[in-house]
């Protein structure tokens, strides 16, 4: 498979390479080939399916009444097709990229709001809760979407133990920032750390879940090992991965895509067919193994749980 | 066979090459989770790829003196716009599904769709006039026609560029080499000009 990849590119180079010599004189022509060459080498994309073994099984694991009923998105697909730049901006990248990165040991840094702040080993963290399979829609701004069998924790349940206080208002979230570990980090495609927040009610809701693992094993790292937020009525974006600090605050925090282009990215990004991307329709998605696209459903479907979240506002303004 | 004959079917094969092992990929079921998303992408990028490469081989025979290079101009453009209408049947037909309403949608309302099918629109003309008949019935107009191109192809790029979400590399690296191609261009017309203006004083 890797050759394959890389196929395309090494007939474009052969048929300039030759006469480069003869070009660096001329310098509207040597900047030319610059171009060609970075198309050539910067933008190859990865071999997929370089297959690290799957990560291990996770202990007893209780079924959910939050569960879809749907079938999950195959195996493979769920982790060889990611979105997470600090693996490279190629859907086929992370797989790769994080292949070597060692999530443990690892810690949770809590503060702000709360009663019980500081650093927490991860065991710490999740300790005392049970595992819980949760099989989720999982819908990309980008119109793709899949059914996750994730392992995790309602995320309201660990929050308690910490005690936020009354002025908790909202929760913001933060990827590691470690770019010798996370090499997409050198580049500044977005604003490290990744950020993302939600309101209180949001953060406690019982589908909101802190995930572990997905197929009953642990977090391949390119998922977001080993710790990352689900949040399945809202846009994959919101759902951080590889969280090291958790910090409960008054007012809403800034968060990377709506930062980096407000007027695409809001705050709330509720799965919504109503309100398009402004450079792309909403209404339908591609359920990854489909081949047509499928009408898309109103907070991805778990309308009758969290609408009631968002009574009186007006989604098209707060998208 | 004569070396012209040679380099154009050493051109037509690589040309097809890509658009044959996409054939054999999809067939292996080896594009992937998103087998749609894939198809779209390679056409779209070997359209814009051999277009750009279509572009260069005047300057390229202009400067090395290698004249024969002249047929690859027409050839290299014709695949690019084969990949390009594959491009736009991947997306009609197995992205949005013939589902007319989406697709009018996308045209009138998504800028980078607008550009996408603006660099279409331009490329047709272009494909259908590329014959010997067509050259010798429109004579000098034929070359003015044929400078539609550039727009053409400076409006794939606008199209990747808009498409793109945060990492801007790709596209940026075929902007630069398009604008090298255009520079070069208007450099040599500009040198021709101010040469014939001395001769004539
Ligand atoms: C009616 C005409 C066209 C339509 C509807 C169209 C549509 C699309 C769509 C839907 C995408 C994928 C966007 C995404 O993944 O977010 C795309 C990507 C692309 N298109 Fe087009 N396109 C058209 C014409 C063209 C033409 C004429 C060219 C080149 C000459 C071109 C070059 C590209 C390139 C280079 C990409 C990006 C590929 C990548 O991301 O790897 N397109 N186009």
């Amino acid at each position: 498979m890797l050759i394959r990849s890389r196929r395309a590119h090494d007939i474009a180079t052969a048929e300039i390479t030759p006469e480069s010599t003869y070009l660096r004189r001329r310098e509207i022509l040597a900047t030319a080939l610059t171009g060609v060459a970075t198309l050539a080498f910067g933008g190859a994309r990865d071999a997929r399916g370089a297959t690290t073994p799957k990560p291990p099984e996770l202990g007893p694991i209780i079924e959910s009444p939050y569960s879809a009923s749907e079938e999950p998105t195959s195996y493979d697909s769920v982790t060889q097709y990611n979105n997470f730049y600090e693996f490279g901006t190629a859907k086929e990248d992370p797989a790769v990229q994080a292949a070597s990165f060692q999530p443990k040991p690892w810690s949770v840094l809590l503060k702000g709001r709360l009663k019980k702040p500081g650093s927490v080993p991860l065991e710490t963290f999740l300790e005392g809760h049970a595992l819980e399979e949760r099989i989720y829609r999982f819908r990309c701004v980008e119109t793709w979407s899949m059914v996750v069998p994730w392992v995790g924790i309602p995320l309201g349940d660990i929050l308690k133990r910490f005690e936020p206080d009354e002025d908790a208002k909202f929760v913001e979230f933060r990827t590691l920032y470690d770019p010798e570990r996370m090499p997409g980090q050198k580049r500044q495609t977005l604003e490290w750390p990744y950020r993302e927040g939600l309101r209180m009610d949001e953060a406690m809701h019982p589908l909101t879940i802190l995930a572990v693992g997905l197929y009953g094993r642990e977090l391949p790292n390119q998922n977001g090992a080993p710790l990352r937020l689900i949040v399945p009525w809202k846009y994959g974006f919101k759902s951080i991965k590889s969280i090291t600090e958790i910090r409960l605050r008054t007012r809403a925090p800034q968060t990377t895509w709506s930062e980096m282009a407000p007027n695409e990215y809001g705050f709330f990004a509720n799965v919504n067919p109503e309100v398009d991307h402004p450079r792309w329709s909403q209404k339908r998605e591609r359920r990854l193994g489909d081949f047509l696209r499928r009408p898309t459903s109103k907070f991805n479907g778990y309308a009758d749980e969290v609408a009631s979240l968002y009574a009186g506002m007006d989604l098209s303004k707060d998208y | 066979m004569s070396r012209t004959r040679w380099i154009g079917l050493g051109a037509w094969s690589l040309g097809l090459a890509p658009g044959l092992l996409l054939l054999i990929r999809l067939l292996g079921d080896q594009l992937g989770a998103n087998p749609v998303e894939e198809l779209t992408h390679e056409s779209g990028r070997w359209a814009l790829r051999l277009l750009l490469a279509s572009l260069a081989v005047t300057p390229l025979r202009q400067q090395l003196g290698l004249a024969w290079l002249a047929p690859l101009r027409r050839t290299l453009g014709l695949l690019g716009f084969g990949y390009a209408a594959l491009h736009l049947a991947v997306y009609a037909v197995l992205d949005q599904g013939l589902a007319w309403e989406f697709v009018l949608e996308d045209l009138s309302e998504r800028p980078y769709i607008a550009a996408g099918f603006m660099s279409f629109v331009l490329l047709l003309p272009l494909a259908i006039t590329s014959t010997r008949g067509w050259i010798r019935r429109l004579g000098r107009r034929w070359t003015r026609l044929h400078q539609l191109v550039y727009a053409a192809a400076t409006a794939a790029v606008v199209h990747f560029v808009w498409l793109v979400k945060a990492d801007l590399r790709e596209p940026l690296a075929y902007a630069s080499v398009l604008t090298a191609l255009l520079a070069f261009r208007v450099l040599r017309a500009a040198r021709k000009k101010l040469s014939v203006g001395t001769a004539s004083a």
